[in-house]
């Protein structure tokens, strides 16, 4: 049996709906007859046309001051008193989806289940999947309470593709609270090549570079092979690099067709974030870094020496 | 200023995690450590109220079996006191008990600023700051960089996906900080010794006025169906570096025409 209705928590990237969206979208439109969206943010009805070549049929635009959290969850609870029941909102696991997600859970007193990877529904039963102990293991995990059930999702977990497209319907969702917190600025940070998380090639590094100068290697092989450098938790932690560059649990979950992991131990908070990538390459010097578990191509060796050639042999190609 | 820490005491997470096959929980048994994420929350709120020039820090905690190594980890950095929820009822609580328990320990504090990490080690949801936040009515910033309080105001710079929001809240408030803020200090002999005599008051669900049914299996509402073993990767060709290899990876690389 199907569900009636799925929301989707929309977020953007710049002013494009963000990756997570689309993909949490074009999941919700197997299992449910109708797939709305709440959205907080600026160009509304551009967003909304570009979610209904998702499938989204209604968007609730929400006006926030500062986070999102409280005005966002107050505004679905609100729908939801008045009768408006989906079975299922999806959420991204990102930072505001997250906020939002908390708030709503207590203000509808709902469990939430995080961070998973897959939903599916049985019956009228809504179940999601998770992946526990560094991604050896899945648990899946049925909702046993009244809907709406609200579950959030790690990145690449769904693949977008535009379908069942509609004109949505905006309507404004009126957010009943709005939070404390006020925002004062905004930084984004520069960069230049591939997003992270979209590019073909990505080169990340790792401690076993040595100092934070020795980036330098990991940055001009990415640019060779047209990729986006990635990094470790210890050397975000070590302020080498910013923390928009970390891939794994705690930071981006990358799906390259070649992922190359450059002085990297391979701790399951790192492998979660990269081991859906088609294949993956390893330098390192210990023979026995749990990343070479999981190479296609294993090079027991020192960065130092092999980085450089690596470089100079594709400079002259 | 009076600052409340939320801390996890986990299994080491060296040894490897396990289900237990009756329940499918995850087994806490054994000694339990201070989560690392924690440890930076600690030192944060150490700084914020040294640098207030007064109040202290009450750690609060939910374990099972009554369990304080952590805390006392927490102690000898120093931290004032600690609050620790443990009861049989709580086995199997998910982060909205989980927060419903922690928000009903920190209200006993009646702190102006609570802090926790971004995500547990263990469990890492990542939800429990901010539904506790909700619980208590109080601002939430999530993902904080950094943390300066002037005049009853909390300023941050929390992390987002482009960068970074500087960002403000009045308090009393609730902030996560993300690992890497401060360097979490060693607790010296001098503060392990302290914290043996710390007071640490043990509390159970009853205590804190909350229903059974909203903690535990029965509150956490939701049945794991199955556990199974994910794909498997498999390791291809692992070769030690005889000063060519770098030849093998551009081959690599045009088998998969990247290049
Ligand atoms: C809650 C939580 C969330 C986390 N989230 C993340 C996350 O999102 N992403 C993440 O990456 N980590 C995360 N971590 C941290 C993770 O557990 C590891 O600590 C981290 O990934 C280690 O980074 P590393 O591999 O660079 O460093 P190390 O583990 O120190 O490994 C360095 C490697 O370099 C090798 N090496 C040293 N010198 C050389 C040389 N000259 N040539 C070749 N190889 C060399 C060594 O053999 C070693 O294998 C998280 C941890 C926790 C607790
Ligand atoms: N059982 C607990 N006891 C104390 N603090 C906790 C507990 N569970 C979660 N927290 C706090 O909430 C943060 C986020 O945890 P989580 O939502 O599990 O990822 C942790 O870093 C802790 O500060």
């Amino acid at each position: 049996m199907a569900l009636n209705t799925i929301w989707v928590h929309a977020e953007v990237g710049g002013d494009k709906p963000s990756s997570i969206t689309l993909e949490l979208i074009s999941k919700a439109r197997t299992l449910a007859g109708t797939v709305e969206a709440f959205y907080a943010g600026d160009n509304a009805d551009a967003v909304a046309a570009d979610l209904g070549q998702y499938g989204v049929s209604k968007v609730y635009t929400v006006a926030t001051e500062g986070l999102q959290g409280i005005p966002v969850a107050s505004a679905m609870a609100a729908q939801i008193g008045a009768g408006n029941k989906p079975d299922l909102i999806m959420f991204g696991s990102t930072y505001d989806g997250r906020d939002v997600l908390a708030r709503l859970s207590v203000a509808i007193d709902r469990p939430v289940l995080t961070n998973n990877t897959d939903v599916s529904v049985e019956g009228d039963e809504v179940r999601v999947t998770t992946a526990v102990f560094g991604g050896t293991s899945d648990v899946t995990t049925a909702f046993r309470c009244e809907a709406p059930h609200l579950a959030s999702f790690r990145p690449k977990s769904f693949v977008a593709e535009p379908g069942g497209a509609a004109t949505p319907e905006v309507v404004a969702a009126e957010a009943t609270e709005q939070g404390k917190v006020t925002v004062h600025e905004r930084h984004v940070e520069e960069h230049s090549g591939p997003i992270l998380d979209e590019a073909a090639v990505v080169v990340s590094g790792g401690r076993g570079l040595g100092e934070a100068e020795k980036f330098e290697m990991v940055e001009t092989l990415a640019k060779l092979l047209k990729g986006a450098p990635g990094a470790s938790r210890a050397i975000v932690d070590a302020g080498w690099v910013p923390y928009s560059y970390q891939v794994g649990q705690t930071g981006k979950v990358v799906k390259p067709d070649v992922y190359i992991a450059v002085g990297i131990s391979g701790a399951t908070q790192h492998m979660v974030g990269m081991k859906g990538s088609k294949t993956i390459i390893a330098i390192n010097k210990d023979a026995e870094a749990p990343i070479f578990s999981i190479a296609d191509l294993g090079i027991v060796g020192d960065v130092h020496k092999i980085m450089p050639k690596l470089i100079e042999a594709l400079q002259q190609r | 200023m009076n600052v409340v820490v939320c801390v996890k005491q986990i299994p080491d997470p060296a040894t490897p995690g396990a289900l237990d096959p009756s329940t499918n929980l995850m087994k806490r048994d054994g000694k339990l450590i201070l989560d690392d994420s924690d440890a930076y929350g600690v030192e944060m709120a150490l700084q914020l109220v040294s640098d207030a020039g007064g109040g202290e820090v009450t750690l609060v905690s939910m374990a099972p079996n009554d369990e304080k190594s952590g805390l006392r980890t927490g102690l000898a950095m120093g931290a004032a006191k600690a609050i620790l929820v443990s009861d049989p009822a709580l086995a199997g609580s998910d982060a909205l008990g989980t927060a419903k328990v922690l928000a009903a320990a920190i209200k006993r504090a009646e702190p102006d600023l609570v802090i926790t990490g971004t995500e547990s080690t263990d469990g890492y949801t990542g939800t429990v700051p901010e539904q506790i936040a909700a619980i208590l009515g109080f601002a939430s910033i999530t993902f904080a960089k950094s943390i300066q309080i002037a005049d009853g105001t909390a300023k941050v710079d929390r992390q987002t996906e482009a960068g970074y929001d500087e960002v403000s809240a009045p308090l009393p408030a609730v902030i996560s900080v993300t690992a890497g803020v401060v360097e979490p200090r060693y607790p010296s002999f001098k503060g392990i010794m302290a914290a043996k005599s710390k007071p640490v008051d043990s509390l159970t669900v009853a205590d804190l006025g909350i229903p059974a049914d909203q903690v535990g299996a029965a509150g956490a509402r939701q049945e794991i169906i199955s556990v199974s073993p994910a794909e498997e990767r498999q390791a291809g060709e692992i070769i030690e570096d005889d000063g060519e290899s770098h030849l093998k990876i551009v081959q690599f690389l045009e088998s998969q025409k990247v290049l």
